[in-house]
């Protein structure tokens, strides 16, 4: 057997190692957003927020088509997606607590937590797209309500589990019915939770651009129908980044500050609330 | 008191009218509730379903017009006259060759940096630090693909990737997986890399969720009979948790393979397999992404069949995963 002064270099030296790579881990987050800070400031200005995107080798112009119809379709999707997964993640949580089915939709649900994204955008283009015979903005926001559901399912289920039972035997002994119990002693025990994962949906969707890809489009103009093609920012990036001119180069730069910025503030507004609830 | 008990009665004669009246009413909300609860419940089977059914009927035409072909065929030319020669093989070598160099990148890291915090990070700064790590997956797909594309990559390529060229140049078989033909800024490498970080904060959460499940007990006792930490690590917790980091570095492999945005701005889209890992390539999700909106008929039901494929192999890899991962939950709750 090694020394122990042996033992203990060896030791020091792994963790040595264990403290390198979170060095090294910590510091993507901040290169990146230096770079996206360098890049897309100089873009910001005024303009951004009240014109619309600008035709190629024109100068000026903004992203407000783009952040509109990024902005409506988060809503409408997270607007459908996630009373689905409040209530679906409800029935796992309460009602179907002892089905057999449970664990399969939990499984279910699961896998589609991580599926590829982009197929959940094929789905959608052979599920709305190929009917309607047109890109459109309420497939795309079908898309992202796809996304939503699952996110949602996981943490409702989970934050109505860490209510304790005492609470819905009290209010059943009461003489509750069932829905009452879960809807005002269960949601209200464990609404910051919810809130929590619905934040977590948008922040999620809110930067989605592969699922976009074919289902939207974008649009060049200012578009508010829903049955057409409509601007959005991610796409509005993809397509901006890889052009030669200019303005348009800094337009995606900025426009992609804007979606980090708001989706990391999100992520974070998100995990306040969740702690100050544990917290209390 | 007479008049009381026939008051109380009269009320009583009231109230149990009313009562039945609101009782109907919450028989009714209850049951209503309970079953748009159920309904949505299905709901998520029925996407499941769809999802599947919709990729098999789109990508119907392919299959008939390959067959088996399609997983062997290397050619990918949908612009071919009179029949377009369509094969999955580069595509598939791509996703698993990227796959793979990430997790070889992102696995050492990730319990590296689980390590750290579950072991020896001081209290007040492990909030921090898991922040700035978990933030990491919070970022959208497309803005690590803008940054690999015009920072990573050009660094890589500039300052990097020569030198290892160089190192290997003489070295057989080494000098073909790291050859120096096409170096640029998009390639397979610099997708991986790209891929590691972005699966980096996946590993390091589940890997502190399953260290923290190990028992404070056995580590003390470790500790007691004089184990250095990494002793403890490599005795105590590391074999306690085996199951839960396999399933979670299964989970983010699961999220790799399907990664898009950001491959697809860095991978270089070149239907090839060269062999060097310095050389562009492509994954299924990056040629789904880059030509789909553009394609047609039979390419179109190729993509399809292409993201099928894609969707079999995640969801393998997952449901690996999501069981290794409740072999652990089944061990720490009993």
């Amino acid at each position: 057997m090694a020394s122990y002064a042996a033992r203990r270099r060896n030791s020091t030296f792994i963790m040595g190692l264990c403290l390198a790579a979170t060095g090294i881990g910590v510091v993507w987050l901040f290169l990146i957003l230096y770079s996206l800070l360098i890049n897309g400031i100089p873009g910001l200005t005024l303009a951004v927020f009240t014109e619309m995107t600008p035709p190629p080798g024109e100068h000026g112009g903004g992203l407000l088509n783009a952040i509109f119809g990024s902005l409506l379709m988060t809503i409408i999707g997270v607007g459908i997606g996630a009373p689905i997964g409040i209530l679906a993640g409800t029935y796992l949580a309460e009602y179907g607590r002892h089905s057999k089915i449970t664990p399969v939709i939990r499984f279910i649900n699961d896998i589609l937590l991580s599926a590829p994204s982009i197929i959940i955008g094929l789905f959608v283009y052979g599920a709305v797209v190929v009917p309607m015979r047109s890109f459109s903005a309420v497939a795309g926001s079908i898309a992202l309500a796809v996304i939503v559901i699952p996110v949602v399912v996981r943490t409702t289920e989970d934050m109505l589990l860490l209510v304790p039972n005492t609470l819905r035997e009290a209010a059943s002994a009461l003489g509750l019915p069932r829905s009452f119990v879960i809807r005002r002693v269960a949601y209200r025990a464990a609404r910051a939770g919810l809130i929590t994962g619905v934040l977590l949906a948008v922040a999620r969707v809110g930067g989605e651009t592969a699922p976009l890809l074919f289902t939207v489009l974008s649009n060049q103009f200012w578009s508010a129908n829903l049955l057409k093609p409509m601007a959005n920012l991610p796409v509005t990036i993809n397509n901006f980044i890889n052009n030669p001119d200019a303005n348009w180069k800094q337009l995606a730069w900025t426009g992609a500050l804007l979606i980090t910025a708001a989706v990391l503030s999100l992520n974070i507004t998100a995990r306040f609330f969740g702690a100050s609830k544990d917290g209390r | 008191m007479t008049t009381i008990s026939e008051n109380s009665k009269n009320l009583d004669m009231a109230l149990s009218n009313d009562r039945a009246r609101v009782l109907k009413s919450l028989v009714l909300s209850d049951t209503l509730f309970s079953f748009a609860t159920r309904a949505a419940a299905y709901a998520v089977l029925l996407l499941l379903a769809g999802i599947i059914i919709s990729l098999i009927v789109g990508a119907w035409p392919a299959m008939k017009a390959f067959g088996f072909e399609f997983l062997v065929t290397e050619r990918w030319a949908p612009q071919l006259e009179p029949e377009p020669v369509l094969g999955a093989l580069a595509p598939i070598y791509g996703t698993l060759v990227s796959s793979f160099i990430a997790m070889l990148i992102a696995v050492p890291f990730g319990l590296g940096i689980a390590i750290f915090l579950t072991e020896l990070c001081p209290h007040s700064i492990r909030r921090p630090i898991r922040l700035a790590i978990e933030l990491l997956a919070g970022i959208p797909s497309i803005i690590y693909g803008m940054w690999g594309f015009f920072v990573l990559g050009p660094f890589l390529a500039n300052y990097i990737e020569p030198s290892i060229v160089a190192a290997v140049v003489n070295i057989p078989v080494l000098n073909s997986i790291f050859s120096g033909e096409m170096v640029s800024n998009l390639s397979l490498f610099n997708a991986s890399l790209i891929l590691a970080i972005m699966i980096l904060p996946f590993i390091t959460a589940i890997a502190v969720d399953v260290f923290s499940t190990v028992p404070p007990v056995l580590k003390e006792a470790a500790y007691g009979i004089g184990c250095t930490t990494w002793e403890v690590v490599n005795n105590v917790v590391l074999p306690f948790t085996r199951v839960g980091v396999v399933g979670g570095v299964m989970l983010a492999l699961g999220r790799a393979l399907g990664e898009t945005m950001a491959v697809t701005f860095i991978i270089g889209n070149s239907f090839k397999i060269t062999g060097s890992i310095f050389a562009p390539s492509t994954t299924i999700s990056a040629a789904i992404a880059s030509e789909f909106a553009e394609s047609e008929g039979l390419h179109q039901s190729a993509l399809i069949l292409l993201g099928l494929l894609l969707f079999v192999l995640t969801f393998i890899v997952l449901a690996t995963a999501r069981f290794m991962l409740m072999r652990l939950e089944k061990r720490a709750g009993a």
